[in-house]
């Protein structure tokens, strides 16, 4: 258990069973009254967003985070099932858990995903994941100037802007922190 | 830090000791060590070998007042454990006065001349509401004679504290339940209201201030429940003040007022936190 006063910016507490993270933390105490610790919380199940205001007296539950490191499997259905590089284990993580990730998703791919207790609330792809374009309209011959952007897709429909010079079937690297692209791999 | 704050304070502080040389007050000096802290409920003194840094001048100036000091100031250095916040730090400047024979009112009068002078601020600006209706308007009950600690706490953070700051300005709050009047006395023929009262400014506190309690027996009585309280929340309980309770018998009649500088010169800096105006936080 925490004390109150142990609160702070970035915490990850528990409540009410979920694992919850303070955003937002200030100290108070009005008047002669006792001390007050106001939190911004964000619920990391639900990404709601709370205020909480605890008293010094109060405890405050610790919250066990766990990351594991796992290998990107294959789909099934709504799930993108992944095993565990030690024991195996299967984790799945549905579609709308991955949100705009799921794009970057390739075969055999290492990933990073966090638990509590048994549930998977959050995946880390590599930095940089290298995917090839699938439409685009064709680039102007020469023109290298990466300042000029337009639009194309990676076979997955992902729509994503890149330099005027990038062709159908270029290889690029993209930025899975962002979902942007980064540069050009190999010409197509 | 911002720029220009060490300026800036320095010529607050200039303004500051005019504002009382001009009135009559005397600057007097405290000792910032002290045996026995004053008791309150929520506020922690800290250690300093065999003594404790002072939490508040309070206790001298009574002392100096029954001495027959009828106009006494001190700005100086106070501590708090465990205080630390965008409004708070463990060492902090404060400014106290003190006048005999005068009440709660009279020092609402001063610190109003001297908010003028110093930040700048029009009296006539000023609004005052009673802890009664503060809390009746934005909070939905009366703490006058149905006290509840946390909950009073709890409304003034999240309900009143949010409220004074969209009034603007300066908001005296004023009139406390009694069970919230540290050392002031009862309002007379209201013994559930004490008169104390606290400065909010965009609804931050700047300054508190009480018609000074001079019953030793009352105050000998509100000690021995906070020690109670102390120890049942696991705090350091400290010793009865046995002089100062002496004190009080002979103190005449007073008002008294501690106001936080470094929050004033926050407010005069147009910041929101003390990180703008202490150098060395």
């Amino acid at each position: 258990m925490y004390s109150a006063s142990d609160l702070k910016k970035g915490l990850k507490i528990e409540i009410d069973g979920d694992p919850c993270m303070i955003t937002n933390f200030e100290f108070s105490k009005p008047g002669k009254g006792q001390a007050l610790y106001r939190c911004k919380i964000k619920n990391l199940v639900t990404g709601n967003q709370f205020d909480k205001t605890y008293r010094s007296v109060e405890k405050v539950k610790r919250c066990a985070l766990m990351s594991r490191d796992f290998t990107f499997s294959y789909i099934d259905g709504d799930n993108y099932v992944f095993s565990d590089n030690e024991t195996y284990e299967e984790a799945l993580l549905s579609e709308e858990l991955l949100g705009d990730l799921k794009n970057f998703i390739a075969d055999d791919m290492k990933v990073e995903i966090l638990f509590h207790d048994d549930r998977a609330l959050d995946i880390t792809l590599p930095n940089f994941v290298e995917m090839e374009i699938a439409e685009t309209e064709p680039g102007a011959r020469g023109d290298t100037a990466t300042n000029v952007m337009k639009p194309a897709k990676l076979a997955n429909g992902y729509e994503i802007n890149v330099p005027i010079f990038i062709n159908e079937g270029d290889t690029v690297r993209i930025d899975t922190r962002t979902g942007t692209y980064t540069d050009r791999v190999s010409k197509g | 830090m911002s720029d220009g704050c060490i300026e800036l304070r320095d010529a607050m502080m200039q303004r500051i000791r005019a504002f009382f040389y001009e009135r009559d007050f005397i600057e007097v000096e405290t000792p910032i060590r002290l045996k026995i802290p004053c008791m309150e409920l929520h506020i922690d003194a800290e250690p300093s070998g065999d003594y404790f840094l002072r939490t508040s001048p309070e206790i001298f100036h009574k002392r100096l007042l029954a001495a027959g000091y009828e106009r006494i100031f001190e700005i100086g250095k106070c501590f708090r454990h465990g205080e630390f916040g965008p409004l708070h730090n463990p060492e902090y400047t404060m400014l106290e006065w003190y006048r005999a024979n005068a009440d709660y009112l009279d020092i609402l009068a001063d610190t109003q001349i001297l908010i003028q002078a110093v930040a700048g601020i029009s009296a006539s600006t000023w609004q005052k509401i009673t802890v009664s209706e503060a809390f009746v308007k934005y909070a939905d009950w009366d703490p006058i004679g149905h006290y509840d600690e946390d909950r009073f706490d709890l409304d003034v953070v999240e309900k009143i504290e949010p409220a004074l700051k969209a009034l603007g300005g300066p908001v005296v709050l004023i009139d406390y339940p009694v069970e919230a009047a540290a050392l002031s006395r009862r309002k007379p023929h209201h013994p559930l209201v004490a008169e104390r009262w606290e400065l909010y400014i965009d609804g931050i506190e700047i300054a508190n201030a009480y018609s000074e309690l001079t019953d030793p027996a009352e105050q000998r009585r509100r000690f021995e429940v906070c020690a109670e309280h102390r120890k049942v929340l696991g705090k350091t309980v400290y010793p009865v003040d046995e002089e100062f309770l002496r004190t009080l018998e002979n103190m005449p009649p007073s008002g008294g007022v501690a106001l936080g500088v470094d929050r004033l010169l926050m407010l005069m800096a147009g910041a929101d936190s003390l990180d703008a105006v202490l150098p060395f936080r």
